[in-house]
């Protein structure tokens, strides 16, 4: 799959720093969660991705796209913010995002917030980043965990991504993938659901919870910052010592330079 | 006119029903266990038919096309009933409703009537008002049995008492005439055949609700899976039939997609077992009076609303409620309305339509927003498209005075300019001295909503963007 207006084109050769690149102009869009909270999940990103030929850049004007108010019931808020989101990220290539709610908001909600503009038609979830526009699955990857995959709700239902997360994580040597029992059960998280149903959030998450123990893995991941939030928040809370870990830093990982858990 | 009661008056909001609800374990064990059962044989029947997705998007057009035409489709139906010897009524309301329905029983000079399980005089309330003009309306679908002899709520929309197990059976069945010697499903069953035939054979009215009304050929059409709905549709002389009007479908080929999506999307079935239709009146054959109340009670004031409006293509098939991860922890009754789960969150709202009350207001929030109602349901509706839509007019409602509007305004403002959230970055990080141990476990409120039962992230100190202006700026 391509995106719709050939903009992916020939790859441009030098970034605006002279260095000599022969991938696509790709911006990073970590989102306001990952950029604040995780930002060990966005470096990893930027080693990936220029691992993998990309010329990344991280327009510093970006802030949120506008899911919590939008899903919150203020879409009046979220307008001028994907307006904002539209201009910051005009004239990339692609835009990149480890999140598949955010990328979903983004992509679905956003042309009928403010009409469809190139930045929200060339925005991706990072698995049909990497499978869909660079066509790759093998990343080059190393990471000698067993690991179990929670397919987010937004990643699958709103954007389709399907088994993509799940090619690229069998590619990677060394890792151990056990399937997820219950798998495409949501994790409860949904953003302000969290708080204003907060016992019935926390029941099914005490049932997510459950099924990421009984595969016994020592990593839980996903494509999703705010869902390992979730599950890797309740994981702790409960000392199961399962690691959350964001499917980049599976994928950003190398024998060279593998992953360090973060303190 | 009175209060739509399609909410339950009384009930407290979703949040506070559902902390309830999930404290009764023995009901969470048998919501679970009856819905990943549901689940599992829906999915395996549904993937027998290569056009499934086809026959949603049928489903889905048929209905917008009635709902874009619905006064002309409903004049069709009544003019095709009329000359089949049939009676049509119309209700702007449930009093209105109700009031038809009991007139209509006094004219036949009866006190009892029985009932095929209905939706549409459940959502108006009308055996309470049935029994306030003295008339006794004996519910003759066994889950309904077992929710009206409980003096109960219904739970779920096909299994209204999904939230009972047998041995609770076995004790609501005890005042029977003759109660059921065991909890075994057979000796259940035999115990409500008797209870009933005694009611089927002795009723001068019926009254039913409709699952699809055929404009061109004025035809009604009740699927069910027991065969007393057919008891009730073919003994007593006089049937009365109340249908929510959008439940018409304009022609009777149309009934080609529904007959195919609604039993393989509610009981999981490649057919139903019963599948009643009549047209009219024939004349030595079955009810020799018949009454159509055409109901409104919402519904065009639903289809006002352009995004709202896809909730009234519904065909009642509960599979979008044996899906849902809240519904199958909360259970139906925590939502207050005898349409539960995420088509009750969008269609009680709107039906009722007054988003100040705090427990209509709670509902469309009701929700993870994770989509498997939508990818379920046989008429294609985007529940969370209209849940999100809700919301926008619950906050319009509640206008910006609240804590959570001023919160959300607040936000918003520093979302707006990157100096902003770049100080509130800052400030966040400063959450980091309230971790121990490298875990953060304690928030003030509203925090604490979070931190009752999940450990916070602890914000370090450099946010990805100091580190990218450090290194790449």
């Amino acid at each position: 799959m391509q995106n719709g207006d050939g903009a992916s084109g020939p790859p441009s050769t030098e970034d605006a720093g002279g260095r000599r690149t022969s991938g696509p102009r790709v911006a990073l869009f970590p989102t306001c969660l990952t950029d604040t909270a995780f930002p060990e999940t966005a470096k990893a990103m930027v080693r990936l991705l220029e691992r993998l030929g990309c010329d990344v850049d991280f327009p510093l004007d970006q802030t949120c796209c506008g899911q919590m108010h939008f899903n919150t019931g203020y879409a009046e808020h979220a307008r001028p913010m994907a307006r904002a989101y539209a201009e910051v990220f005009d004239g990339y290539d692609h835009v990149v995002v480890p999140s598949g709610s955010c990328a979903g908001m983004v992509r679905e909600i956003h042309p009928d917030l403010c009409g469809t503009s190139p930045a929200a038609r060339r925005t991706y979830e990072l698995s049909e980043f990497l499978v869909d526009v660079l066509g790759v699955v093998d990343v080059g990857a190393h990471f000698p965990h067993r690991v179990t995959y929670h397919p987010t709700c937004h990643s699958l239902r709103m954007l389709g991504v399907g088994d993509k997360p799940l090619s690229l994580l069998r590619a990677v040597s060394g890792l151990e993938l056990i399937p997820l029992p219950q798998a495409e059960q949501c994790c409860g998280f949904g953003g302000t659901f969290a708080l204003k149903n907060a016992e019935t959030s926390t029941a099914m998450l005490a049932d997510k919870m459950r099924c990421v123990q009984d595969t016994g893995a020592q990593v839980v991941t996903a494509g999703d910052n705010s869902c390992l939030m979730q599950i890797g928040g309740g994981l702790s809370r409960l000392r199961t010592g399962v690691r959350p870990v964001h499917l980049a830093e599976i994928l950003a990982s190398t024998e060279e330079e593998p992953w360090v858990a973060t303190p | 006119m009175g209060r739509n009661p399609v909410t339950w008056l009384g009930s407290p909001t979703f949040p506070d029903a559902a902390r309830r609800a999930l404290g009764d374990t023995q009901l969470r064990g048998n919501l679970r266990k009856a819905t990943t059962t549901i689940r599992g044989k829906r999915e395996s029947v549904v993937a027998e038919l290569d056009d499934w997705e086809e026959l949603r998007r049928a489903g889905e057009s048929i209905k917008d096309e009635v709902l874009a035409d619905l006064d002309t489709q409903l004049e069709r139906l009544e003019v095709a009933v009329t000359e089949r010897g049939g009676v049509v009524h119309w209700a702007r309301d449930a009093d209105e409703a109700n009031r038809i329905v009991l007139d209509l029983v006094q004219e036949e000079d009866t006190d009892e009537v029985v009932k095929v399980k209905s939706m549409a005089t459940a959502e108006i309330g009308l055996n309470e008002a049935l029994a306030d003009g003295g008339v006794n309306a004996i519910e003759t679908d066994l889950a309904e049995v077992i929710v009206q002899l409980g003096d109960d709520r219904p739970s779920h929309i096909l299994v209204p008492a999904i939230h009972r197990n047998r041995a609770e059976i076995k004790e609501i069945f005890a005042q029977m005439p003759e109660p059921p010697a065991s909890d075994d499903p057979r000796v259940l069953a035999e115990a409500a055949r008797k209870y009933l035939r005694r009611k089927f054979l002795s009723a001068k009215v019926a009254i039913s609700g409709a699952n699809f009304g055929v404009a061109d050929t004025g035809s009604i059409v009740v699927v069910e899976s027991e065969g007393n709905g057919r008891m009730c549709l073919t003994l007593p002389e006089t049937l009365i039939t109340v249908m929510g009007v959008e439940k018409v479908l304009p022609r009777w080929q149309d009934l080609e997609v529904f007959l195919q999506l609604l039993p393989r999307s509610s009981t999981a079935e490649r057919m139903n077992p019963y599948t009643s239709i009549w047209s009219g009146v024939t004349p030595g054959d079955g009810p020799q009076k018949f009454h159509l109340v055409l109901l409104d009670n919402g519904r065009t004031s639903t289809l006002a609303d352009e995004v709202g409006r896809q909730a009234l293509r519904c065909i009642r098939c509960s599979a979008c409620l044996n899906v849902c991860p809240v519904y199958e922890r909360t259970g139906g009754q925590a939502y207050g309305s005898v349409y539960p789960g995420p088509i009750g969150a969008i269609l009680a709202p709107q039906l009722a339509g007054d988003l100040h009350d705090e427990q209509t207001a709670s509902l469309p929030y009701a929700s993870s927003l994770c989509g498997a109602c939508y990818e379920v349901c046989p008429v294609r509706i985007n529940i969370p498209e209209v849940l999100t839509h809700l919301r926008a007019e619950v906050v319009e409602a509640k206008g910006k005075r609240t804590p959570e509007a001023m919160a959300m305004s607040a936000a918003a403002w520093v979302f707006g300019d990157r100096k902003r959230y770049e100080a509130a970055q800052k400030a966040g990080s400063l959450t980091r001295f309230l971790a121990r141990g490298g875990t953060l476990s304690s928030l003030p409120w509203p925090g604490s909503k979070w931190t009752d039962t999940r450990d916070a992230p602890v914000v370090p100190k450099e946010s990805f963007r100091s580190w990218w202006r450090r290194n790449r700026g």
